[in-house]
């Protein structure tokens, strides 16, 4: 948001060299946690333990293969594959069709709808536990979709649940955006006899491409980095997905912390790259849910 | 369902602006045909079952539940009620109830005095639009896109008593994760770490939302940076402050993952979430008793949600 004003030289006065120096500060403080976990994950453990962390020296990339090894990182984070896409996908499906709905009619229910979705998304998680726990594992499936023959300890499951649980944002933001829609599109379509469906799939949604796109980068690393639904609806350690696997990891991985950070880091790799590859969208997803526009 | 055939094309919409002959035909009444009224029912209402068995009965079931006896194993026709004895025992006989209150509170203390102002201040400064702002900006924000589980084991590497930075700088042996006069200052500040940035990010939406003119006018009649920030761009910020205010107190009644992986929410993690949690998945399931706690985090949340609920959609109708 740039003011309406020619672009002025600015001086560097002494209060801006302050500024300055002060964000560098913070902003390295901030960096710090994430580049010594990085640091620590490529020196090998035999040599920080002889010389001690605050050293140099040791170099090694033996964490890594160490730590996907023993903590079977394929498998956990084909896991996370497994939910993570098809919750995604999901969500923004059916969060589109509530808020395309939301925002081509008016109708007096609108606005409880709009609240019955957007209040479950701030639920506390631990306040649904108790029945969802019972209900998951009543709920029979067929063996072919899940060994534990129940809701419960199978991807469906999480699947599931994240769906529900994030619904609520998406056809918050979605509806925002959709009404910002100009209305002649549909009154066009419609002279043109567009089902209400084509209006959906063929109008609205191409247009939405660009909060669709913001919404679907938040949700990947939201659903991702769920850690309390899988904690505690699965049983199974093969089928944790790879955020809430870290918990056994520790186990395993015991005191050795260059081992930890190795694994710490495999797991954060997807939302960083991600991150850094999205960031545009990823910043313009959070903020979508916070202000119009 | 029976709603369906009352739905009206939005009145809203203005009539063509060049009316040709054979235009003034408003139809404010359009009929649907029946194929779409049925698309329509089914594009609300399989999200709507979803969301309302997945969450909003769940929800109903915990508070009810929180009335029982139920151990969670026996037949739900042997359920009886208790009234509210499971509520009093939560507060009179359950030693970690109170601590977790206050550990919540502490939480909820150090985001909303602590973070959330930080975070506040460094949008303002971000705004100004600083050469290197964006390394400034995603430096700040880069905790936002890791888990807290991650977190609690990032900085673990910082807090670790043998093989952590901090004892290795300062010579010190402290446990910092494990020691429970202290274990709930540092999982708070690798908490706040995280919140710092995404506060610093709603801010900077909500300040490039604020008209340019309003600042040039505080400008004009000689306010000072500070003065026109606190007087004039502030206020302005209303609903966004409120949208951060419940933000921090939901982020803050719902952190759990990063006193899980520290150690269950035990030995000075207590936490409400927690107790909840060890309640129904641990080695004794107390139904009645978790529900009862459940249900306070439940009227606590609804209390901010219907606040923010109220912001945004007076927000949306303007």
């Amino acid at each position: 948001m740039s003011v309406d004003t020619p672009v002025r030289r600015r001086k560097l006065t002494p209060l801006r060299i302050l500024l300055h120096g002060f964000l560098i500060v913070v902003s390295l403080a901030w960096l710090f946690p994430i580049a010594w976990a990085v640091l620590t994950s490529l020196r090998s453990y035999d040599y920080t333990a002889a010389n001690g962390y605050v050293s140099f020296g040791g170099w090694t990339l033996d964490n890594y293969v160490t730590a996907w090894r023993t903590a079977e990182f394929g498998q956990h984070f084909l896991n996370s594959v497994y939910i993570t896409v098809p919750a995604v996908l999901l969500t923004l499906f059916l969060a589109s069709c509530v808020a395309f709905v939301i925002a081509r009619f008016s109708w007096k229910l609108n606005l409880v709808l709009l609240g019955i979705f957007t209040a479950a998304n701030l639920l506390p998680q631990q306040a649904l536990l108790i029945p969802l726990f019972r209900l998951f594992t009543e709920v029979p499936l067929p063996e072919f979709m899940s060994d534990s023959e129940l809701l419960y300890d199978s991807y469906w499951g999480l699947i599931l649940i994240n769906v529900a649980f994030q619904c609520g944002f998406c056809v918050f933001v979605l509806s925002n955006y959709m009404k910002a829609l100009p209305r002649d599109l549909y009154e066009a379509a419609m002279v043109d006899g567009a089902s209400i469906w084509r209006q959906y799939w063929q109008v609205t949604m191409p247009l939405c491409r660009p909060a669709l796109a913001a919404l679907a980068t938040l949700e990947v690393t939201w659903i991702y980095n769920e850690f309390f639904w899988a904690t505690v609806l699965m049983r199974t350690g093969d089928k944790f997905p790879v955020t809430s696997s870290l918990n056994n990891l520790r186990g395993e991985f015991f005191t050795d912390n260059n081992l930890v950070s190795a694994g710490s880091v495999l797991v954060a790799i997807p939302t960083l790259v991600i991150f850094f590859m999205l960031q545009r969208h990823f910043v313009r997803g959070l903020t979508l849910g916070a202000s119009k526009g | 369902m029976s709603d369906l055939p009352l739905i009206q094309a939005d009145r809203a919409v203005p009539p063509p602006a060049s009316t040709t002959s054979t235009g003034g035909r408003r139809r404010r009444l359009r009929l649907l045909s029946r194929t779409d009224r049925v698309v329509i029912t089914l594009m609300v209402l399989v999200p709507l079952l979803l969301v309302t068995g997945l969450v909003w009965l769940p929800a109903a079931a915990t508070v009810l539940l929180s009335g029982t006896n139920w151990d969670g194993i026996g037949p739900l026709d042997e359920i009886e009620f208790v009234g509210a004895r499971n509520y009093s025992d939560v507060v009179n006989i359950y030693p970690p109830f109170v601590p977790a209150v206050q550990h919540n509170l502490l939480w909820l203390a150090a985001l909303f005095v602590v973070a959330t102002p930080f975070g506040m201040f460094l949008a303002v400064l971000l705004d100004k639009e600083l050469r290197g702002s964006r390394f400034y900006q995603t430096a700040l924000y880069l905790p936002v896109v890791l888990s807290l589980a991650l977190i609690g084991f990032v900085w673990q590497l910082l807090y670790s008593r043998d093989q952590g930075l901090i004892n290795a700088v300062f010579g010190s042996s402290i446990d910092w994760y494990g020691d429970s006069s202290v274990n709930i200052w540092a999982v708070m500040v690798a908490s706040g770490w995280r919140h710092v940035g995404y506060i610093m990010l709603l801010y900077l939406a909500g300040l490039k939302g604020v008209d340019p003119s309003l600042r040039e006018a505080a400008a004009v009649d000689g306010a000072s940076e500070s003065r026109a920030f606190f007087r004039v761009v502030f206020p302005v910020m209303r609903p966004i402050n409120i949208i951060v205010l419940v933000v921090t107190v939901i982020e803050s009644l719902r952190a759990f993952d990063l006193v899980w992986v520290v150690n269950k929410g035990r030995n000075g993690l207590e936490l409400i979430s927690a107790l909840v949690t060890q309640n129904v998945v641990g080695e004794a399931s107390r139904i009645g008793f978790g529900s009862a706690l459940a249900t306070i985090m439940l009227v606590v949340s609804l209390v901010f949600i219907t606040i923010y609920l109220a912001t945004v959609m007076r927000e949306n109708r303007e």
